[in-house]
């Protein structure tokens, strides 16, 4: 049972026993959905979205643009962000500049050494 | 067909150079037909390639001498070292050079259709088979002065097809001189290294270099020029600020190339280190440094990809990060190289996990830039804001994203999984921080593009892009032929490292062996 | 000692290419700067390859016993010229597009790609 295992340092891995394993476990998944719910009926305020007792919007305008993902992570993650952005200036001379300066740090430490 | 086999080094630059300069001809008498000429060329080189990689995993190193003779041949009597340009291919440069065959070829093919209603198509195609003849020659040349060459040709000819579009907008010229101005400093600083070696040895042949080594005080400041503009070249940060602007500007099919050029400049600085240097430098500090640029590479390219809104803006950052991973893999494997114990027990492993990330980073990079590129063909915008609902129409395009996303992410069975997993075990025990570091890196991969997935592919269908249709076959085809190359190095990981990726490394790091295949006569 | 000037000059010249590339804003002035940067690496390579009493390695009515130079230096800053005008000629054109796009060849200007 050579077939792609793939010794990986410390372990090992294949896809073939994963790709198998995914097969018995979304049989064992989809063999219990279809056993069903019995408090389940269809027609009834249950199959609705729950928005906090605000009716639901179109499928149109509930869609959130790329701008607006994330935006918790960002702003949370502002402080770290702000500088970050700043430091991309677009600016060729910035970049000849990032080059040399990082230059002359890796003289200094390949120098010492 | 022997004679084929014997030249095949040659003839892997000799063709696409040549026809580079054919197809403006051929354009002349039908214009329509010289993609498919361009890319029954790149095909041809393909298979070159392949034969001459079943050669060198089987025989070892191939040495082709240009003008002819013994490898050793020293002219005039009284030297000690070669002289004739020499291409010495071993199965380091091999592994590259297929990467590039195998990408160019389908960039080739992707352009049937994507390029098809632009004006000066023929000029696109001379700057690609261009591009694509330097990358084969500075992945197997064995002359440091030839790796200059081809390194300029492919920084000149990048630039001019980095800036092809641009006589509808400013944005692909600005892009272009910046790549330019950039790539020039590195390209005029590796000269001046080259200048280093030669008034120290009097040779420009790197197998003579390396075995005159002796790491004195100018082959220091040699090696941080080389360090520092070949980092530069393959996007580590912070040196990485070109990479999005370029990588976004060009046309889809030539970012792919320029993923697989910059990866050419990442195999340039290990050949450098590992082949020329070895073990004289300190290799503690330079591969603390190789991780390090690797780790801010890893953190840095990935959190600015989170928040971009460019598409193709976002992949370049990730392209960024990517080459992260193989610095770290690398740089693991530089820093205990003088310590057998310590390389034959993660060393080893470690590159490993960071060559064989390089031909999945250019799989599943390329596939994804392929998909870009196909939604910026039916849309005309790399917003990510004005994209959505995509996948009502686009269902082909749709499942190779998802197959590429989650090979990016390394989601197991593809590709990326699997090289994430030796990199990551192996640099556990190494330094457990760095492993965590790299977990996290590859989870705000997932997640920046579940972002891309969910405002391009997902969501109602919008009143713009009703009559969206699928892509042409020819796209089709390059993006499906690299789905099913990931989706079998994600199934039989084993092999490829086994029979690629492994020689690959020891080539790297055997250096004995690099030299004395040359010199071994002498 | 007097031998050394050559170098010193080049190091003078890469600082002078370097300075521009990294402080001067107009693009014409970053492309005179990386024509700097390439003369000093040029002036590196040809004075590498200098020899005092060498003569020129050409055979025919060579004068006897005189030591000819070996001219890989030469070559290859021969080759470096050819691929720098390239270089030069590639920024200036590029440089042209931007004024036509921009109206301005300022760096501080043409930065419409960031972040």
């Amino acid at each position: 049972m050579n077939i792609g295992l793939l010794e990986t340092g410390s372990g090992h891995w294949n896809a073939l026993i994963w790709f198998i394993a995914v097969l018995i476990i979304g049989a064992g998944v989809i063999y219990l959905r279809n056993e069903g719910e019995e408090k389940y009926k269809k027609g009834t305020n249950q199959t609705k979205p729950f928005l906090s007792g605000n009716p639901e919007i179109s499928k149109e305008d509930s869609h959130v643009g790329a701008s607006h993902i994330y935006w918790g992570f960002t702003e949370a993650l502002k402080n770290y962000y702000e500088p970050l952005v700043k430091m991309h200036t677009g600016s060729i001379n910035d970049y000849s500049g990032w080059i040399i300066l990082i230059m002359a740090i890796i003289f200094i430490i390949v120098g010492v050494s | 067909m022997n004679g084929i086999l014997m030249h095949a080094p040659a003839l892997v630059i000799a063709l696409p150079l040549l026809a580079a300069f054919v197809t403006p001809i051929l354009g002349r008498f039908n214009y329509k037909k010289i993609s498919w000429f361009v890319s029954a060329v790149f095909g041809v080189t393909l298979l070159l390639t392949l034969l001459m990689a079943g050669q060198i995993l089987t025989n070892g190193t191939i040495v082709y001498v240009f003008g002819g003779g013994e490898a050793g041949l020293a002219l005039p009597s009284g030297y000690t070292f070669p002289i004739r340009i020499i291409f010495q291919i071993d199965a380091m440069g091999i592994f590259m050079a297929l990467i590039t065959a195998v990408i160019s070829f389908l960039a080739a093919v992707y352009s049937i259709s994507y390029m098809e209603d632009y004006s000066g198509v023929d000029k696109y195609y001379t700057l690609l088979l261009l591009l694509a003849t330097s990358m084969f020659g500075m992945e197997l040349t064995g002359d440091i002065f030839n790796f200059f060459v081809f390194f300029e040709i492919s920084s000149i000819s990048s630039v001019a097809l980095i800036s092809f579009r641009s006589t509808f907008n400013g944005e692909p010229a600005e892009a272009a001189i910046k790549y330019m101005v950039i790539s020039s400093i590195s390209a005029l600083m590796v000269l001046f290294a080259i200048g280093l070696f030669y008034g120290q040895y009097g040779t420009l042949n790197m197998a003579a270099i390396a075995s005159f080594m002796q790491f004195t005080k100018l082959d220091k400041m040699a090696l941080i020029l080389f360090l520092t503009m070949l980092a530069m070249k393959s996007g580590a940060v912070p040196m990485h600020m070109w990479t999005p602007d370029a990588y976004s500007e060009a046309p889809s099919a030539i970012t792919v190339v320029l993923v697989a050029t910059s990866q050419a400049s990442l195999y340039a600085l290990f050949r450098i280190i590992f082949s020329l240097y070895n073990v004289t430098l300190n290799t503690v500090t330079v591969g603390w440094i190789l991780i390090i640029l690797g780790v801010l590479s890893m953190f840095i390219g990935v959190t600015m990809a989170v928040i971009q809104k460019d598409i193709k803006r976002l992949m370049a950052y990730h392209s960024i990060s990517q080459t992260g991973y193989m610095l770290l893999g690398v740089g693991v494997g530089l820093a205990v190289l003088a310590n057998p114990a310590a390389l034959a027990s993660y060393g080893i492993k470690a590159m490993e996990g960071g060559i064989f990330h390089i031909i999945n980073n250019a799989l599943y990079k390329g596939l994804l830039f392929l998909t870009a590129g196909a939604l910026f063909y039916r849309t005309g915008t790399r917003d990510l804001n004005k994209m959505g609902g995509l996948a009502h129409n686009m269902s082909y395009t749709t499942l190779f994203y998802i197959i590429g996303a989650a090979a990016i992410a390394g989601i197991p069975p593809f590709n990326g999984f699997a090289s994430k997993l030796i990199i990551y075990e192996s640099v556990y025990q190494f330094n457990p921080l760095l492993a965590i570091i790299a977990m996290l890196v590859s989870i705000l991969t997932l997640a920046s593009f579940v972002k891309i997935f969910h405002s391009a592919f997902l969501g109602p269908q919008l009143e713009q892009y009703k009559s969206v249709q699928e892509v042409p076959k020819s796209m089709v085809f390059a993006m499906a032929v690299l789905s099913i190359i990931i989706i079998f190095f994600g199934l039989f990981p084993n092999l490829i490292v086994k029979y690629i990726v492994h020689p690959a490394v020891m080539a790297l790091i055997n250096q004995s062996h690099y030299t004395s295949t040359i010199l071994g006569g002498m | 000692m007097i031998g050394n000037f050559p170098f010193v000059a080049v190091i003078m010249l890469i600082a002078l290419g370097m300075y521009s590339l990294m402080f001067k804003k107009n693009l014409i002035k970053i492309a005179i700067g990386l024509t700097l940067l390439e003369g000093g690496v040029n002036l590196f390579l040809i004075t590498l390859g200098y020899r005092k009493g060498g003569v020129a390695p050409i055979y025919t009515m060579a004068p006897e016993g005189v030591k000819m130079v070996l001219p890989t230096p030469q070559a290859l800053c021969l080759t470096s010229i050819v691929i720098g005008v390239a270089t030069t000629a590639l920024v200036l054109s590029i440089a042209m597009i931007l004024y036509k796009q921009y109206g301005t060849i300022e760096t501080d200007e043409i930065r419409r790609l960031r972040g």
